[in-house]
């Protein structure tokens, strides 16, 4: 018999459904497993064992009463520490709101709620989201349940790591240049970026307005369709989400790629990257062309600018953002401050670990008078050529193949004394934010050292279902689908 | 082009950062390191080329500007750092 873990979320639902599972017994389950292994992991901040259980048990209250309980019934789903759940504390894995307990529900959850999801707990992150490996949380570093030396990517660090390990069928993340995609490639689990303002950003704590956008985890193309599907569709609390109708996610994934144009932007092929990870994604089109997807050579000229856009434009909004943590309604206030100017100052130099502060700096300096043409509003006009890149070429093709990151998981401390290479991690990832179209990674083999490879469509904005569908040709055509090892 | 002591005092000021005399040091450099790589946006000629602030071609989404009771005031107020009553307490502005 499948062991409970090894469940897909669909399958968890339909059985508590049929009442061959309950919800209870599923969350038990999952709080168990989650904490005996994360011991060793530490993908999750907290854990809510009797929120959970609660939680759970009305699931099949409503159940036992013969009321519609839901297409997530008792699926126990792990959330990144960025989205307020009220009562929960939600910590963004920074020392500034370290005892702050969120007053109401973001909108993914209220959408989770009613589908009768079970919040098993939030997960670890880069401080802010800001950084590639979880290193940046100011609490402790996330290890990859592959290899436990090596980082799980970040900023959702956890969140990957939990659905990779099989702790949570299912999780939420962030993805503002990548921070989904990127640790959904070094766990080996599916990822997805939706189309900026597919999904309500309402309650998630903001790192950069215009490029952040909440997505799912899971270790299959299946369920992350559903749990896409139960998230979507427009708020009026979000202003920047998009009033369009939300299509049948799980009824496209047997589209198939088949007849589909797949181009290859050469500029993600470059020199001196990892051999394991470009032969992966060779490997990759080839499947894809087998099933049926005409493939070729494509170009995105601005590739190159991506990295340095991103960097000015994503502190600039975080430090316009993070401009509310200032001691006075919420988060660390310092003691030692003697007026209003101090309590500000020492209480964000306090609360603030060393990266964030570097990225508010940074935005700060590029939006100062004298320095705001040169830099900010250069990179937004250079942001426009990348989005033409992909508008233009999606005129001749209806997805792009590329590598997800241009190395497979890396050592814990190997980076983190260097921001600029952090940084470079997610050079292949950032344009998709920049141009705000959909990008999903999905693993596409593993490297000599057995660290799992990560493959990343992207589609034409609104298209989540084609990026899916070709997601799921491939990964019924292939066996990549796997779970980390058990530890002894 | 690099920065100086002053420009990271200013910023750092800008920000509302007390930073330490080390950590001014250190973003200094990497500060210093980093603008000099997005120094490429320089090469990209953007004449004529009108700046993307939002991917999204929405202006002025509008609402009703109607009142919506909020329930859950002492959930908000239990996170205040000091508070009195229903208000949070700050310190004077106006010295």
């Amino acid at each position: 018999m499948t062991a409970l873990h090894d469940l897909t979320a669909r399958d968890i639902a339909s059985q508590v459904r049929a009442k061959k599972l309950s919800a209870v017994e599923v969350a038990k389950h999952f709080l168990s497993r989650a904490k005996s292994r994360d011991g060793a992991l530490k993908a999750f901040l907290s854990l809510r064992e009797t929120e959970a259980m609660a939680e759970a048990s009305a699931v099949d209250a409503r159940i036992a009463q013969g009321k519609d309980p839901g297409p997530l019934a008792g699926v126990p789903i792990a959330l990144k520490d960025n989205l307020c759940l009220t009562g929960s504390r939600t910590t963004c894995a920074s020392k500034i709101l370290e005892n702050f307990t969120v007053p109401y529900d973001a909108t993914v959850i209220e959408k989770l709620r009613s589908a009768g999801a079970v919040f098993i707990g939030k997960t670890n992150m880069d401080e802010f989201a800001m950084g590639s490996s979880t290193e940046n949380s100011a609490f402790f570093t996330t290890k990859n349940p592959w290899d436990v030396t090596r980082i799980p990517g970040g900023s959702s660090g956890g969140s990957a790591a939990a659905v990779a390990a099989r702790l949570a069928p299912l999780a939420l993340g962030s993805d503002t240049g990548g921070s989904i995609r990127q640790p959904a490639a070094l766990c080996g689990v599916v990822g997805l970026k939706p189309t900026y303002g597919r999904v309500s950003r309402f309650g998630l704590i903001a790192f950069a307005s215009s490029l952040d956008q909440i997505g799912p985890f899971a270790w299959n193309v299946g369920d992350a369709a559903l749990l896409l599907q139960v998230i979507s569709g427009y708020d009026p609390k979000d202003s920047t989400s998009i009033n369009r109708p939300v299509p049948d996610y799980g009824a496209a994934l047997k589209n198939g790629v088949k007849g589909l144009r797949v181009g290859l932007p050469k500029e993600y092929f470059i020199d001196g990257m990892d051999p394991e990870v470009e032969r992966a994604v060779r490997a990759a089109v080839k499947t894809m062309g087998s099933l049926g997807a005409t493939v070729t050579e494509v170009s995105l000229p601005h590739t190159d600018a991506g990295l340095s856009v991103y960097y000015v434009l994503a502190p600039s909004e975080a430090s316009s953002n993070l401009a509310r943590f200032d001691g006075v309604r919420f988060g660390h206030r310092s003691p030692k401050a003697k007026n209003l100017l101090e309590q500000y100052e020492l209480s964000r130099d306090e609360g603030f670990g060393p990266e964030v502060k570097r990225r508010i700096m940074l935005g700060a300096y590029a939006l100062s008078s004298g320095y705001y043409d040169a830099y900010y509003l250069k990179a937004q006009k250079v942001r426009t050529l990348i989005k033409r890149d992909f508008d233009d070429v999606f005129k001749k093709v209806d997805l792009l193949l590329t590598p997800t990151t241009p190395t497979p998981a890396f050592k814990a401390g190997e980076k983190s004394d260097d921001p600029l290479k952090m940084y470079l991690s997610d050079v292949f990832t950032i344009s998709c934010n920049l141009a705000g179209i959909p990008g999903l990674s999905i693993p596409c083999g593993f490297s000599t050292e057995g660290l799992p490879l990560g493959l990343q469509i992207l589609g034409r904005p609104f298209e989540e279902e084609r990026v899916m569908s070709a997601a799921q040709a491939y990964e019924s055509a292939t066996k990549w689908v796997k779970a980390p090892p058990e530890p002894a | 082009m690099s920065l100086t002591d002053e420009d990271v005092n200013h910023v750092a000021r800008l920000a509302r950062l007390a930073l330490t005399d080390e950590e001014r040091r250190k973003y200094l450099g990497q500060l210093t390191r980093i603008l000099a790589h997005i120094q490429k946006l320089t090469a990209y000629d953007t004449k004529d080329v009108p700046p993307t602030s939002h991917i999204v071609p929405l202006n002025n989404v509008w609402r009703p500007d109607e009142a919506k009771p909020f329930a859950n005031i002492e959930g908000i107020l239990a996170n205040a750092p000091e508070r009195e009553d229903t208000f949070f307490k700050v310190r004077k502005v106006i010295e």
